[in-house]
């Protein structure tokens, strides 16, 4: 087989997320440097607090304040920090019960190496320098040699000035996009300017493009079979909004083209007619351009319309 | 209490699981082991009267990939299909309540994933909560460790003994012609203290497929049925702060709805990816040295996120098919920590 392709792909995707009035009243405490947490109604305070009681489910909102000290209560070394994480140099994730806290709140601790950690020991936040209302307003959090003064934890209305109220979560990920055996086939075999389907061993179908698979018959497809160039619009829409990153003047047709020999239409932009000429049963051929690796566009080859009966099962 | 209809695994197939499957597409990996349970029963596709499917979309950044999987099912004519963003297991747990309402005779279901076009510990970050945890990215690993040390400190294991898990799984995993890894395993280096590289599962891409049947349809598809005793599964609180991460109450409580603990069993397959977990589900289900556990090697010899939960019942009804159990449990997890978890008991008729 050819060799396999391969190329890098990036999700990102920043998601807009708004906050219920507890995670509202602890982010925007992050941000004033005050750490919040929420009573349950059987006495627990829990930090980071949540809008719904873990173990009852019943909806609480009474906001205590915790100290910005606590102890550690279990603990992993991280030697290769990753994208993202807290801190670019090695550190300990943390689990945190703050002074006045049941619970216990996620994050990193700066320690110089794994010897100095352990669970018990006694740590207190660092805020970040630039803070927005986000768990990131805390920086990490660092040794501490005070000990809990074992206060009750004083309660607190929840009310800043300018509450955050959402916020946007950023995320990417990496990959490495390989399209497998049947579409890698095709792939290479435009690149030489020819359109190559496979055909299902059952039910005779040729497929463009080839997944590997017949979608009515649930069998593997292995015997390509070159298609086209030339085919027949079966249908069609006029596109009249501009995609973002796409240059290309609107309005513009985007078809269902059916390939000689295929069944299966693929799609494709129709060029070189006006928008309002392009009708079904048009015969166009694929129009390259040099270096691409797929046709930029199609175009009408003059030759007289499909008769509907030809493509009516490829709709 | 007995399901009020006797629903079994009739037939399971897997993929070798391997790090990386450039050269076919997710139903170019998934058309082997769909075709394989099917010759296994004489059953064609058209036949199947449910499909339900577990995977999930991020780990190899293919938008409604399992849409695309759909291809290799022959969904035309329009089939009765569901699919779940979990594991495969969970895809099962579906099809089982759809056979109990009578709707239909039999299920296929399959669960596939393919880890190695991304980086799956930083994919896993985005099922943790969004406001809170996300954004420090906490990696699957770091997760796992954090639990790993929870239970140092409580006295309940202690690296050696972890070492000894890693080990034992992968030398069972030497009779597991579909493993990734079998064997002597070096330990290795922390990667994230106190877990080694050999404390965490290998990262790999695979499918599985299981057919399930109800009643006398199940007997005609099968010498022996592994009979769907009970299953059931529970989830915990999305906090990893307000849980005890040393136990597994979901667990437990999943396997006491199942009947677990109503005869022993001799067999468990237990989806544990990391070590450490071993340590809690064996304290949570009770299970002592008589229970020949893992016998396949467990998700530390093959991980395909996704299906590897599917394969624990899918290994556990195998050993009831073949003989070699007449009673046994599996179990799958979700979520950072086991904070899902899904356990069904299987049996095999008297011999």
């Amino acid at each position: 087989m050819p060799e396999v392709l391969k190329a890098p792909l990036v999700v990102e995707f920043p998601f807009t997320r708004s906050l219920g009035p507890v995670q509202s009243a602890f982010l925007t405490g992050l941000r004033e440097r005050v750490v919040l947490g929420v009573r349950t109604a059987g006495g627990r305070t829990l930090v980071p607090p949540v809008e719904y009681d873990p173990v009852t489910a019943e909806e609480i909102g009474d906001l205590v304040e915790v100290a910005p000290t606590g102890t550690v209560t279990t603990w992993a070394w991280n030697h290769e920090p990753r994208r993202g994480q807290p801190l670019d140099t090695p550190f300990a994730w943390v689990l945190v019960r703050l002074d006045g806290a049941d619970t216990a709140l996620l994050h990193a601790l700066d320690a110089p190496g794994p010897d100095t950690v352990r669970t018990g020991m006694r740590v207190r936040v660092r805020w970040a320098a630039e803070r927005s209302g986000a768990i990131t307003d805390i920086a990490c959090f660092e040794p501490y040699d005070g000990s809990a003064t074992g206060e009750e934890p004083a309660v607190h209305s929840g009310e800043f000035a300018d509450k955050v109220t959402g916020i946007v979560a950023q995320a990417r990920l990496d990959y490495v996009y390989s399209p497998g055996r049947a579409q890698t086939g095709y792939i290479h075999a435009l690149s030489g300017r020819r359109t190559v389907g496979e055909r299902c061993p059952s039910c005779r179908k040729v497929y463009v493009p080839p997944r590997g698979a017949c979608p009515t018959c649930g069998v593997a497809t292995s015997e390509q079979v070159e298609v086209g160039p030339r085919g027949t619009v079966t249908t069609y829409c006029i596109v009249n909004i501009k995609a973002k990153n796409l240059d290309i003047e609107v309005p513009y047709v985007y078809a269902h083209i059916a390939l000689d020999g295929a069944d299966l239409a693929l799609h494709g932009r129709i060029g070189g007619i006006p928008y309002d000429q392009v009708r079904m049963g048009l015969r166009v051929e694929p129009v390259w351009t040099p270096g691409a690796r797929y046709p930029d566009h199609y175009r009408p080859t003059g030759e007289p319309d499909a008769d509907y009966e030809t493509y009516k099962e490829l709709l | 209490m007995r399901p009020i209809r006797d629903i079994a695994v009739v037939a399971f197939a897997q993929t070798d699981h391997r790090r990386t499957s450039d050269e076919l597409s997710e139903v170019e990996m998934l058309l082997p082991v769909l075709h394989q349970v099917l010759d296994a029963t004489g059953l064609k596709a058209g036949d199947i009267g449910f499909t339900c499917s577990g995977s999930s979309d991020y780990l190899a950044g293919r938008a409604f990939s399992f849409t695309m999987a759909l291809d290799g099912v022959g969904a035309w004519p329009p089939i009765s299909e569901s699919h779940v963003e979990m594991d495969g297991a969970w895809a099962l747990y579906e099809a089982w309540t759809k056979l109990l309402t009578g709707d239909a005779d039999t299920a296929l279901v399959y669960g596939y994933g393919k880890s190695s076009p991304g980086s799956v510990r930083d994919v896993l970050t985005r099922q943790l909560d969004p406001y809170y945890l996300a954004p420090l990215w906490p990696d699957s690993v770091a997760l796992a460790a954090l639990q790993a040390q929870a239970l140092i400190d409580a006295g309940e294991t202690d690296e050696p003994a972890l070492a000894g898990i890693a080990a034992r799984s992968r030398a069972s995993a030497s009779a597991n012609p579909h493993a990734q890894l079998r064997g002597p395993v070096d330990h290795g280096d922390h990667l994230v203290r106190p877990l080694r590289t050999g404390d965490c599962p290998p990262i790999g891409d695979g499918a599985a497929a299981v057919i399930l049947a109800a009643g006398q349809r199940a007997r005609d598809l099968c010498e022996r049925p592994a009979w769907i005793r009970g299953i059931d599964h529970r989830i915990e609180a999305h906090g990893l702060g307000v849980r005890d991460l040393t136990d597994s109450p979901s667990t437990r409580l999943a396997a006491e709805r199942a009947g677990a603990f109503e005869r022993p069993v001799d067999t468990a397959e237990l989806h544990a990816p990391f070590t450490s977990q071993e340590v809690v589900l064996r304290k949570a289900l009770r299970l002592d040295d008589s229970v020949d556990v893992n016998p396949s090697g467990g998700a530390l010899a093959a991980n395909p996120v996704m299906a590897a939960g599917l394969v624990r019942i899918g290994e556990a009804a195998t050993r009831i098919h073949r003989g070699a159990s007449d009673r046994a449990l599996a179990h799958a997890t979700s979520g950072p920590c086991l904070q899902q978890n899904l356990v069904a008991v299987l049996e095999g008729d008297a011999r």
